[in-house]
C-alpha cells in the first residue's frame, strides 16, 4: 500500500527541487513497483518493494549496501526478471520496451577501453536508438559543454577516472530520456564532480526528466529529493516525500531556564530530560504555546528557546531502525561528502 | 523482431569494428601463416637431411667382371625406377670377397657404410638386423637383373618403352580425389570452428570485466547482444577466412600444381566453396552459441577453459562422427551425422564433395538454421540468468554463489 503523496503546495519549497504531481491517481507513475520479491541461491533480497515515481521528479532510493537498492532498479529496468510482484516503467510492464526513453548509469561503471570519449557516447546513444551520426554531433556538443571538448577524440583508458565517469554520464543523458536511473551515482567522485552532478541532476529533471537514484548517502537524498523509498534488508521501511519522512518524527524543543525548578516544571512533557543545563523534549501536540504560557506565568527565566526540525538522518533512524543506520554509515565511509 | 535486428546491428557494428581496426587483428590475419611457414622450413630442411641420411651407403665386395655387371643392372634400375630406388652402392673391386673385408668395412669410421654386400660364390649381405630387412629386397632385385643379364648375354631383351596415353580422369581417380577433398574440407571446417568460435569466449570475458555488459543488457534484449556478438565475430572470422583463402589460392597459383591435375568435388568448386561458407557460418553460429553460453556462465579465464574444455573434446567427437560420411556417405552412422546438428555441416560438406545433388543441402541449411535459433534462444536464457544474476533460486550459472545485493 502507497502512501499518499502531499499536496503539490507542501513541497517544492526547498531551493532546486521541483513540484511533484499531487496524486499517482492523477498522475500516473512514471515508474512503479508493486510486491517485487528476488531471491538468490535460496535467501530473499528483495522483499516486497512497493514504489511509484512520479514523473518529471528526482526519486532517491536510499539504504546501506546490502539493502537491495540495485537489484531493485535492475528489476524496474528489466535487465533482470523479479521472482515476484509487478513493475511498471512508462507504462510498459516489459521494461526494455520503453529502454529507447530511459538512460542508465550503472552502479559499477563499464566502458570499452580503447573507445574514443565521444564514439563512446554516441555508442550509447546508438543503444537507445539515436542515429548515429547524431550521436555524435550532441557529444561533441555535450563534452565540449562539459569541459571535455579536448578529450572527444581520445581513448576511454587514456582518460582519467573522472573524466571517464562524466563521459559514461554523458552516455547516459545522450538521447534526453524521459527517465534517468542512476546507481550509486556519486559514488567515486570527489566534491568538485560531486557538484557538477547534482547541478546535471536538476538540469535533466528541469527539462521534464524523471530522476531515480540510488545511494547511500543521507546528504545526497536530502538535498536532491523531493521522494524517497528506504530500503533495509531487502523491505521498503518508507516510501514518501522527504518531508513526510520527517514528520515522522516530532520537533525537538531545547530550552535553558535560569530557574532550576518552579511550578512551570509541571508543563514540561514527562519525557523530557535535563542534560548540560538545558531540558530537551519534543514538541507537545499542544504546540509551543500552552508551555510558553506556563514558563512566563512561572518566572522560568527562559534564556535560550530553540524547536529544531528533526533531519532525514534522524528520519532513517527512526524509520529503519539504528542497525540500518549503522549499517548506512558503515556503506557511507569513504565516500566524499557534500 | 525489428528492434532486435537494430540493436544486434548497433552492438554487431561495435565489436566487429573494434575488432578488425586493432592492432592485434593483424596478429590474427598473419598467425596461421607461422605455423605453415615452420612447416615448409622443417620440411626443407628435413628433406635436405632426409636425403643424406635415409640413403644407405652400401660397400659391394665383387670381382671386377661381376660389379660390371652389377653397375649395369644398377644403371638400368635406376633409369626406371628412380634415383632413389637402390641404396647408394660403393663399389670395392676385389678377387675374393671375405667375411672379414665385410667386418672391417663395417667398422670403418673414415667411410661409414650401412652394409656390404660380398658377391663372390654364393653373395652375402652383411648388416644390422633393421637394414637387413630393408636392403634385402631392392639389392636382391639387383643381383636377380644382373645374374639374368650376365645369363643371357647378347640374348637380353631390350628395356621396352610404354605408350603413354593421357586421360581427362579416371573414375577411380575421381574418386580418391573427392574422398581427399571431403577429408580436407572438413579437417579445415573444423580447425576454423573451433579456432574462431573459441574467440567469442576471450571476447565476452573481456566484456564481463570492463563492466559494459549491465549497459548493454539495460538498454537492449539479450539476445540481441547475443545476436549481436555472433554476427560480429562471424563478420570478422569472414575477414580472416578471406585473407587467408585468398593467401593460399595465390601460393597455389604462383608454386602449386597446375589447377586441372587438381581433384574436383562433386558439386563444383565454385559451389563447394559457397556451401563451405554456409556451413563454416552454422558450425560457427552452432557451436559460438555453445561457448557465448559457457562464457557467461564463468567470471575467470580459468573458469572459461575449464568449463570449454569438455565442449572443445566433444567437438573432436563430432568431427570423428562426421567423418564416417566420407567412407560410407548413406550408412546409418553417417545419416546420423547428417541429422544431429552440430555434426551436421561437417557430414554435408564432406557429402557434397562425394555427390553433386543440390537439394540435400538446402534442406540441411534450413534444419541447421532452426537448430542455430533454438541454440541461441537457449543460450540467452542462460545468459540471463547467469551474467545479469537473474532466475530463481538454485538454478543459476554453475560456478556463482549467491550474488550480494546493493
Amino acid at each position: 500500500m502507497l502512501p499518499s503523496l502531499r499536496p503539490a503546495s507542501t513541497v517544492g519549497m526547498f531551493e532546486g527541487k521541483t513540484s511533484v504531481p499531487s496524486s499517482p491517481a492523477i498522475w500516473p507513475p512514471a515508474i512503479s513497483a508493486t510486491g517485487l520479491i528476488k531471491d538468490f541461491g535460496g535467501r530473499r533480497v528483495v522483499d516486497g518493494i512497493d514504489l511509484a515515481v512520479p514523473p518529471g521528479s528526482i526519486y532517491g532510493v536510499l539504504g546501506p549496501n546490502g539493502a537491495g537498492k540495485t537489484t531493485t532498479l535492475r528489476m524496474l529496468l528489466g535487465i533482470i526478471d523479479p521472482d515476484g510482484g509487478e513493475r511498471q516503467l512508462l507504462g510498459e510492464t516489459s521494461p526494455l520496451k520503453a529502454a529507447r526513453k530511459v538512460g542508465y548509469l550503472p552502479e559499477e561503471r563499464g566502458l570499452y577501453p580503447a573507445m574514443p570519449a565521444r564514439e563512446a557516447i554516441a555508442f550509447m546513444g546508438a543503444l537507445r536508438g539515436l542515429p548515429l551520426a547524431e550521436g555524435r554531433r550532441r557529444a561533441a556538443r555535450l563534452l565540449e559543454e562539459h569541459g571535455l571538448g579536448h578529450a572527444a577524440g581520445r581513448p576511454i583508458r587514456t582518460l582519467s577516472k573522472g573524466m571517464a565517469q562524466t563521459v559514461q554520464l554523458l552516455g547516459t543523458i545522450i538521447h534526453e530520456p524521459q527517465v534517468l536511473v542512476l546507481d550509486e551515482p556519486f559514488s567515486g567522485l570527489d566534491a568538485l564532480n560531486q557538484g557538477r552532478l547534482e547541478a546535471l541532476i536538476r538540469a535533466q529533471a528541469a527539462r521534464g526528466a524523471t530522476i531515480l537514484f540510488s545511494t547511500h548517502v543521507i546528504a545526497h537524498a536530502e538535498r536532491l529529493c523531493e521522494r524517497i523509498a528506504i530500503i533495509a534488508g531487502g523491505r521498503l521501511r518508507f516510501e514518501g516525500s522527504v518531508e513526510e519522512a520527517r514528520d515522522r518524527l516530532r520537533p525537538r524543543v531545547r530550552l535553558g531556564t535560569r530557574a532550576a525548578d518552579g511550578a512551570w516544571r509541571a508543563a514540561l512533557p514527562a519525557a523530557a530530560i535535563h542534560a548540560e543545563g538545558v531540558w530537551q523534549f519534543e514538541l507537545p501536540e499542544t504546540g509551543i504555546e500552552p508551555l510558553l504560557r506556563a514558563l512566563i506565568d512561572g518566572n522560568a527565566g527562559i534564556e535560550t528557546l530553540s524547536i529544531e526540525r528533526p533531519g532525514l538522518h534522524d528520519a532513517f533512524v527512526a524509520i529503519a531502525g539504528a542497525a540500518a543506520a549503522e549499517q548506512l554509515e558503515v556503506s557511507a565511509a569513504g565516500e566524499v561528502l557534500p | 523482431m525489428k528492434e532486435l535486428v537494430r540493436a544486434a546491428a548497433v552492438i554487431a557494428r561495435r565489436d566487429f569494428i573494434a575488432t578488425v581496426w586493432s592492432k592485434t587483428f593483424l596478429f590474427f590475419l598473419i598467425g596461421p601463416l607461422f605455423p605453415i611457414v615452420f612447416a615448409f622450413v622443417f620440411t626443407a630442411m628435413g628433406t635436405r637431411s632426409d636425403e643424406a641420411a635415409s640413403r644407405p651407403v652400401v660397400a659391394v665386395l665383387a670381382p671386377a667382371h661381376v660389379a660390371a655387371d652389377l653397375q649395369a643392372a644398377e644403371a638400368m634400375l635406376r633409369a626406371r625406377l628412380g634415383e632413389r630406388a637402390l641404396p647408394e652402392l660403393s663399389y670395392q673391386r676385389t678377387d675374393r670377397p671375405s667375411d672379414e673385408q665385410a667386418a672391417r668395412l663395417l667398422a670403418d669410421k673414415a667411410h661409414p657404410v650401412s652394409a656390404v654386400l660380398s658377391v663372390g660364390g654364393v653373395p652375402s649381405l652383411s648388416a644390422p638386423p633393421l637394414q637387413l630387412r630393408a636392403l634385402r629386397g631392392e639389392l636382391s632385385l639387383l643381383l636377380d637383373v644382373a645374374a639374368r643379364d650376365h645369363a643371357l648375354g647378347e640374348a637380353a631383351p631390350a628395356a621396352t618403352d610404354i605408350r603413354l596415353v593421357e586421360t581427362a580422369s579416371s573414375v577411380g581417380f575421381e574418386n580418391t580425389g573427392r574422398h581427399a577433398v571431403a577429408r580436407g574440407g572438413q579437417l579445415v571446417l573444423v580447425m576454423l570452428t573451433m579456432i574462431l568460435a573459441g574467440m567469442l569466449l576471450s571476447n565476452l570475458i573481456e566484456e564481463k570485466s570492463n563492466k559494459v555488459i549491465e549497459v548493454l543488457a539495460a538498454a537492449v534484449p539479450v539476445d540481441a547482444i547475443f545476436l549481436g556478438k555472433l554476427v560480429a565475430m562471424l563478420g570478422m572470422s569472414m575477414v580472416g577466412i578471406a585473407v587467408w583463402g585468398g593467401g593460399a589460392t595465390a601460393a597455389l597459383l604462383i608454386a602449386g600444381p597446375p589447377i586441372a591435375t587438381l581433384p574436383v568435388p562433386a558439386v563444383g568448386w565454385p559451389a563447394y566453396a559457397l556451401l563451405g561458407i554456409a556451413y563454416f557460418t552454422a558450425s560457427y553460429l552452432l557451436l559460438g552459441a555453445l561457448f557465448l553460453g559457457i562464457g557467461a556462465q564463468a567470471s575467470t579465464v580459468r573458469e572459461v577453459q575449464t568449463m570449454s574444455m569438455p565442449v572443445t573434446m566433444g567437438q573432436l567427437v563430432v568431427f570423428a562422427f562426421a567423418s564416417s560420411v566420407v567412407a560410407d556417405p548413406d550408412g546409418r552412422v553417417a545419416m546420423a551425422a547428417t541429422i544431429f546438428p552440430w555434426s551436421s555441416p561437417f557430414a554435408m560438406l564432406a557429402r557434397a564433395a562425394q555427390d553433386g545433388a543440390i537439394w540435400p543441402h538446402l534442406l540441411a541449411i534450413v534444419w541447421q538454421a532452426l537448430w542455430i535459433a533454438l541454440i541461441i534462444r537457449l543460450a540467452a536464457k542462460a545468459f540471463r540468468r547467469s551474467v545479469l544474476k537473474s532466475g530463481r533460486s538454485g538454478r543459476r550459472g554453475w560456478f556463482r554463489k549467491a550474488s550480494p545485493t546493493r
